[in-house]
């Protein structure tokens, strides 16, 4: 979760959700998202709600987080059900971080366990858990895999050291084909994640850390351009002119050499950035963010979103700790989106996605053509999705997703 | 010398023989307002307790800048040798914008104090000011000022203003404003050597108008030297040139507060109040006579104020364009010189193009309008008025650069002006370069002293309106003084620079310049405007061009990425709240064709410290 939390309103101490969150209910898909929020090391571009401490006490030690986490799924239930929202057994779940796999994979199969006990899980829900190279072992990876874990993504980011050692991560690059084929070899499906434009970045550099992720051949790849967050560590060496900022103008050429060569090696973009080798591949449970289904959030500075209701836990893991304990929910704020703002996340969010946004679903009625012209004329989305009334952007219009957004909203 | 006078003269029936008009002529630091201040104390007129600093000076902008921009005159009783005399002390403005008020201030004097900092010397404009009072023939009498300072060269000094006026250097009064050293000797002197006013007391009334001053709560007081015969309470006047007629609801003398009087006799000074509300209807150098029985022919001087420059001026905010009307009409007011009429400009929106007498006019109404108004706006680059004669000969008038016809023209006309600089010797060649650079042409240079020099150059208004004294000053370290007044026109090659976004000219930054500087303020402008616009999802060439020739180009190259990378649980209401955020940002943005350019890149095109002049306080 990236980030200081949003403005909102105030949450109430029960958590008790409006009665317009449960409308619909029954026809979403429902997700949870944990997370851990221990990292060995903190690296230096991460804005992440994350704690390097392992002396943080009470339920917010990484020795129990594992029960206070699965405190707030019992919380979870009865609020759901409280608020009249459709008991659904859960799709998928997502364990990120942080690094989750500092925890035990005992704790990890507890969190679903705790995610079945309270909510059921789906025949086949995928299960995923974000991974540091350097944290796992084949005997920890077989750990999870019995613990329910079907799918890793592991956090590569770079294939080149010098560009490693200014993210600050600790991995040995030459250990992902490795860590790669002991998951597969447990069953799991593995998604990569690689960071594109951090400062000293080469062309070439990327070409190779794309290469290399390629040639491990995974089920899925995302590929970030990195941002420069404020409070980061990273932001302060870019003040003081230690590393020079990233340029939009080297992103772009970037994302068009991995759009290049991962379409080349048989993967598919699926969302502006995420290739999956089938559709099947591609991660269900951040489509559910993206088609606006419901999910919760377990764990400090998590957010949680259901049928309009969008909030956020407190985000220190003694605080939220100390509310989970005394049985009050553990959120900090939360909007009740009005339909305006749910149109607008609508238009930004659907439109990312290689499925597309239609027109009508999203509310903007009228003739596509005259709706699309300036974007079309600009090559921004594909011409014939867009005579059937859905954005589907172009290579160019993923780039530049945002402006298209603006010139769809009304 | 004399104490403080017992008993005053009465204002309406005081002989012609017992008064003395004088005024102050001074450079803005050389101490003008602490002298007067003196003054007032010495002859009683205000007492410590009342004093505030600078007494004279009433407008915070005038405060702060150190200069008068309205003048005002006191009534000030002197005894001497047993006789009291009324001195009227009429005080000038301090500014070569506003010459013609001086002039007219002098007009009123038969002498004129010419105050000179010990320390520092005579100021271009002082030295202008004292050629008008000798142009004026007023007795002029030499004071060197702040002569208790350590870097004080009084020698030196005074035979600098001996030799400028044709006196000896031990006739220079040496004073101290601060002190008061020197300032009853100084009113003696006054007495002595500055003549008594000559005028015919049976003739038809004639007084001339040497100031006029918007005042909230009384309308507009209007302060006159009567020449001729004499004014009365109730009576109706005349104003010669507009023959306007009003009735006198008050006449008096400030002293310095308001008094009223009786009346006003020959070579008196004081005020009138009419009733008027506005300041163009009592108009500085015209004449008042009595409506039963006017003069025949009016005193001579008389000119209607003439703006020199024109500027657009725009607010910031749109909504403001209402409180931005009202505010000008409030200060046409008191402000006879200003001119101003609705414009609309594509970059800029709803404003007004206003005329002023020169930059300083310009500056003191736009921190007028911020200040006392509370509005944030934006000036165009000022601008000079022009005649252009087409091929037709057909005439056009511009003081908007985007007007200027793009037809066949034969002829374009700007003003030019003469202008004084005083510098030490050292930065001879500096200036030289500086009004070459300009289009100056140099019409004489004189030694004031061994190391100061008097330079008199010709010179195109537009050229020092634009960044002109800023380049002086820093060319000459600060030394160097202007002055500088109007002096007819000439026939110069000027071109209409257009500066064009996507081919659509940008009306706020179209330019009239010399065909020789067209390039360089193309190449300036469209590399500003590089820098300041944002990308946009297309090419956008920015082109400076003169009719259909570019003359320069820029491009800003198509923005390739616009997209948040990541987008997941957590940053959504982050990412909704900033497209909300870019939304409103959209409604405030200005579309030249399909570029979206927001206001902030015009203005700070605009207001940059190479695009526009500069021109500060003299």
């Amino acid at each position: 979760m990236a980030g200081p939390p949003p403005d909102g309103d105030p949450a109430p101490a029960d958590g008790s959700l409006p009665a317009s969150a449960a409308i619909g209910s029954a026809g979403r898909a429902f997700g949870v998202y944990l997370h851990v929020p221990f990292c060995a090391v903190r690296c230096g571009y991460c804005d992440f709600n994350t704690y390097t401490a392992k002396e943080l006490g009470g339920g917010a030690s990484q020795a129990a987080y594992a029960g206070t986490a699965v405190q707030e799924l019992a919380f979870a239930a009865s609020v759901l059900s409280r608020a009249g929202v459709a008991e659904r057994p859960v799709s998928t779940i997502f364990i990120g971080g942080g690094t989750p796999t500092l925890l035990p994979a005992s704790d990890l199969a507890r969190l679903i366990g705790g995610v079945r006990d309270n909510f059921g899980l789906k025949p086949g829900a995928e299960v995923t858990v974000e991974a540091n190279p350097d944290s796992v072992t084949p005997e920890s990876l077989a750990a999870l895999a019995a613990g329910g874990v079907t799918r890793v993504s592991f956090g590569m980011q770079s294939q080149v050291r010098h560009v490693l050692a200014v993210l600050d991560r600790t991995h040995d690059p030459k250990r992902i084909p490795d860590v790669v084929k002991w998951a597969r070899d447990v069953g799991m499906s593995v998604s990569l994640d690689l960071i594109y434009g951090t400062p000293g970045e080469s062309l070439a550099d990327w070409r190779s850390s794309l290469e290399a992720a390629l040639a491990c051949e995974p089920d899925h790849l995302s590929a970030y351009a990195l941002v420069v967050e404020d409070g980061t560590k990273l932001a302060a060496r870019v003040r003081r002119g230690e590393v020079i900022a990233p340029d939009d103008d080297d992103e772009a050429d970037k994302y068009e050499l991995a759009d290049d060569l991962i379409s080349a090696a048989g993967l598919a973009w699926y969302e502006v950035s995420n290739w999956a080798r089938t559709p099947d591949d591609a991660c269900q449970h951040n489509l559910a963010y993206w088609r606006g289904d419901d999910w919760w959030g377990v764990g400090p500075g998590a957010h949680s979103h259901v049928g309009g209701v969008r909030w956020w836990n407190v985000r220190h893991p003694s605080a939220y700790a100390t509310r989970i304990d005394a049985g009050e929910s553990p959120a900090q704020g939360r909007e009740v989106l009005d339909g305006q703002a749910r149109q607008l996340e609508e238009v930004l969010l659907r439109s990312r996605l290689r499925a597309g946004l239609p027109l009508k679903e999203a509310g903007l009625h009228g003739d596509p053509a005259v709706l699309l012209a300036g974007v079309l004329a600009d090559g921004l989305v594909e011409p014939e999705p867009a005579a059937a009334g859905t954005v589907v952007l172009t290579r160019r219009g993923r780039l530049l997703a945002d402006a298209v957004v603006r010139a769809l909203l009304p | 010398m004399s104490p403080m006078a017992h008993t005053a003269p009465e204002p309406s029936a005081t002989a012609p023989e017992l008064i003395r008009n004088f005024s102050i002529i001074a450079h803005i630091d050389h101490g003008k307002s602490t002298l007067a201040d003196r003054m007032l104390q010495l002859t009683g007129v205000v007492d410590q307790r009342q004093m505030r600093a600078q007494y004279l000076d009433r407008m915070d902008i005038e405060r702060e800048r150190g200069i008068t921009i309205k003048s005002q005159a006191v009534r000030m009783p002197w005894e001497e040798d047993g006789v009291t005399y009324a001195l009227n002390m009429i005080d000038t403005p301090g500014h070569v914008d506003f010459t013609y008020e001086v002039s007219r201030s002098l007009a009123a004097c038969e002498g004129a104090v010419l105050l000179v900092d010990a320390a520092q010397g005579i100021e271009a404009q002082t030295l202008a000011n004292l050629y008008l009072a000798m142009e004026n023939e007023l007795t002029i009498v030499p004071v060197l000022n702040k002569i208790d300072l350590p870097a004080a060269q009084p020698e030196k000094y005074a035979e600098e203003l001996a030799k400028l006026i044709g006196c000896e250097p031990e006739d220079c009064l040496k004073v101290s404003g601060k002190t008061g050293m020197g300032v009853p000797e100084l009113l003696a002197q006054i007495v002595k050597q500055v003549p008594a006013p000559v005028g015919d007391p049976n003739a038809p009334a004639r007084a001339m108008i040497f100031d006029s001053v918007y005042d909230t709560y009384r309308g507009v007081v209007t302060y006159v030297r009567v020449i001729d015969g004499m004014l009365h309470p109730r009576e109706r006047i005349t104003l010669m040139s507009t023959k306007t007629q009003h009735e006198l609801l008050e006449i008096g003398v400030s002293s310095p507060e308001p008094v009223p009087t009786k009346g006003l006799g020959v070579g008196e000074v004081g005020y009138l109040i009419t009733g008027v509300k506005d300041v163009r209807q009592s108009k500085v150098g015209d004449t008042v006579t009595n409506y039963a029985k006017p003069a025949t022919d009016a005193l001579e001087g008389y000119r209607e104020p003439l703006p020199m420059v024109f500027s657009g001026l725009f607010p910031i905010d749109g909504s403001d364009y209402g409180p931005l009307r009202e505010a000008l009409d409030k200060l046409k007011l008191s402000d006879a010189a200003l001119v101003y009429e609705p414009e609309s400009s594509v970059a800029l929106g709803f404003g007004f193009r206003c005329g002023f007498l020169g930059l300083l006019h310009l500056e003191i109404v736009r921190e007028r309008l911020e200040r006392e108004f509370g509005l944030d706006l934006i000036s165009t680059a000022p601008s000079v008025v022009y005649e252009v004669t087409l091929d037709d000969k057909s005439q056009v008038t511009v003081t908007n650069p985007s007007e200027f016809p793009g037809g066949k023209i034969s002829e374009v006309r700007e003003p030019i002006v003469r202008a004084t600089m005083l510098a030490p010797s050292e930065y001879i060649g500096a200036i030289m370069e500086l009004c070459q650079e300009r289009r100056g042409s140099l019409l004489g240079m004189d030694y004031l002293s061994e190391d100061r020099v008097e330079m008199r150059y010709m010179l195109p208004l537009a050229e020092i309106v634009f960044d002109f004294f800023d380049q002086l000053k820093s060319r000459t370290k600060g030394y160097a003084s202007l002055d500088y007044n109007p002096d007819g026109d000439q026939v110069a090659n000027l071109v209409k620079v257009d500066i064009l976004l996507q081919g659509e000219p940008v009306d706020a930054f179209s330019t009239i310049v010399h065909a020789d500087k067209a390039y360089t303020y193309g190449v300036m402008m469209t590399g500003k405007l590089r820098k300041l616009i944002p990308r946009q999802q297309f090419e956008v060439p920015i082109q400076a061009a003169i009719g259909a020739r570019i003359i320069a180009r820029e491009n800003i190259s198509a923005i390739r990425k616009d997209v948040l990378a990541k987008c997941y649980g957590g940053d959504i209401s982050r990412k909704r709240k900033l497209l909300e955020r870019q939304k409103e940002g959209k409604k405030r943005m200005k579309m030249v064709g399909r570029v979206e350019v927001p206001q902030e890149a015009f203005i700070a095109a605009l207001s940059s410290d190479d695009g526009s002049a500069g021109e500060r306080k003299k």
